[in-house]
């Protein structure tokens, strides 16, 4: 039996490869089923300034709950006018916007995004989810639920009070506001 | 369901890792949270966001005229832990030049750009996990993380896997580099055998004559059965 290779940091160089295709921030195209929602991330450091060479990827079931991968056992097709992965680096005020759509409940969690942050500094990525706050069924989510009171607050994206289309999520990477993030 | 088990902590680096500074202010202080693995864990992104191009996993050749330095074949395996090939799997890649320059604005260090050479490619793995790239070996380069701070020649990959469990970004070391026990990201990784598995073999078989050298690299991702689980029948 192997092992698996050890994870190091993306660097500060990645955009030459990995984020060349901006259209990888948009994740819907004409006709995608469901609410069209903005995501838009700020990514912060340990000093609260922003992380401006970080990238940020995600991973979301489609306006009906259902993922695009073939270990989804759930019987609808996925839409095929959304795609559920996007991925973009920060800019220099550490935000990183994402166009999708509000996602459906897969299999009794609440309505969520998972996401992969990765930035030099940082040696492993980090996972951590962004879910909804408005949303009923926060309370019956068991991986919410695995997460102190006290802190699910850091999951919670709110909606922009002035742009009903946006939601708004920070990821402070320390600090008294920490984000949760998740050993997968 | 299919079952991931977790790496041992010793193979992998822990993230806050002093002598690499740049982890300081970013490395998060509490613990991670352990979750089980749900359906948004165990599916994940596939591949088919982008087309591959004829020249994507041939760096000299992405441009007019070659690229100075060294030519070498970079190939191996994508596997799990189990040894199961992955096949028609996204392998992505980036590298400074010769001179130990990366093509990015961010990069200062005053050494020449190539004009011949970008530093990025892509590849699908075949049906048996294999993929290859023909690059030129990356040169070693200076940063500012302590005096005298050199990176070793590395070469930086990223792959996706079956699911959001096996994404992998990691760096690739060549043998016998001098400048490795000095290397904090390197040896932010407390296993020395977990070390070893991200430095590349020289392999004459996949050498070609009078032509490049080649470096066999398997890809090893996390694999789903690695300790055995006895269920009920």
């Amino acid at each position: 039996m192997s092992r698996c290779l050890p994870a190091q940091t993306v660097g500060p160089f990645f955009h030459l490869c990995l984020t060349k295709d901006p259209t990888l921030g948009c994740m819907t195209r004409p006709g995608a089923k469901g609410e069209h929602i903005r995501v838009r991330f700020r990514l912060l450091d340990g000093d609260q300034a922003p992380v401006p060479d970080g990238m940020l990827e995600i991973w979301q079931a489609d306006a009906n709950g259902k993922y695009d991968h073939p270990d989804d056992p759930q019987q609808q097709s996925p839409d095929p006018a959304f795609c559920g992965f996007g991925r973009l680096a920060t800019d220099e005020d550490g935000v990183a916007i994402f166009e999708t759509v509000y996602p459906g409940r897969a299999a009794g969690d609440a309505p969520h995004l998972s996401v992969n942050v990765f930035a030099r500094g940082l040696l492993d990525r980090l996972c951590t989810r962004v879910y909804f706050a408005d949303h009923p069924a926060l309370a019956e989510d068991p991986v919410l639920a695995l997460v102190p009171e006290d802190r699910r607050e850091t999951l919670l994206a709110r909606r922009d009070p002035a742009d009903p289309a946006q939601w708004n999520f920070e990821i402070h990477l320390q600090g008294a506001e920490e984000t949760v993030f998740f050993d997968l | 369901m299919k079952h991931y088990p977790r790496p041992e902590r010793c193979e992998q680096a822990p993230l806050l890792h002093p002598p690499y500074r740049a982890s300081l202010r970013r490395a998060p202080h509490r613990p991670l949270i352990q979750i089980p693995h749900t359906l948004s864990e165990l599916t994940g992104p596939l591949y088919g966001h982008n087309p591959i191009g004829e020249t994507d996993n041939d760096l000299t050749r992405q441009h007019f005229g070659e690229p100075v330095g060294q030519r070498i074949i970079v190939a191996g395996r994508v596997i799990d832990e189990d040894g199961r090939a992955i096949p028609n799997t996204l392998v992505e890649l980036w590298q400074c030049n010769a001179a130990g320059r990366y093509r990015h604005h961010a990069d200062n260090h005053h050494a020449p750009l190539d004009p011949n050479f970008s530093g990025a490619g892509r590849t699908l793995t075949d049906e048996n996990g294999n993929y290859r790239f023909l690059t030129i070996k990356p040169g070693a380069y200076p940063w500012r993380n302590h005096r005298n701070a050199w990176r070793p020649a590395h070469i930086h990959f990223s792959l996706f896997g079956p699911c959001l469990i096996t994404r992998l970004i990691t760096q690739m070391y060549f043998p016998n580099d001098p400048l490795l026990p000095f290397d904090p990201i390197s040896q932010s990784i407390p296993d020395e055998r977990a070390r070893q598995r991200l430095i590349c073999h020289l392999d004459l078989d996949l050498t070609e004559p009078e032509f490049a050298l080649g470096y066999r690299f398997d890809l090893i991702l996390r694999g789903r059965n690695a300790t055995p689980f006895e269920g009920p029948s």
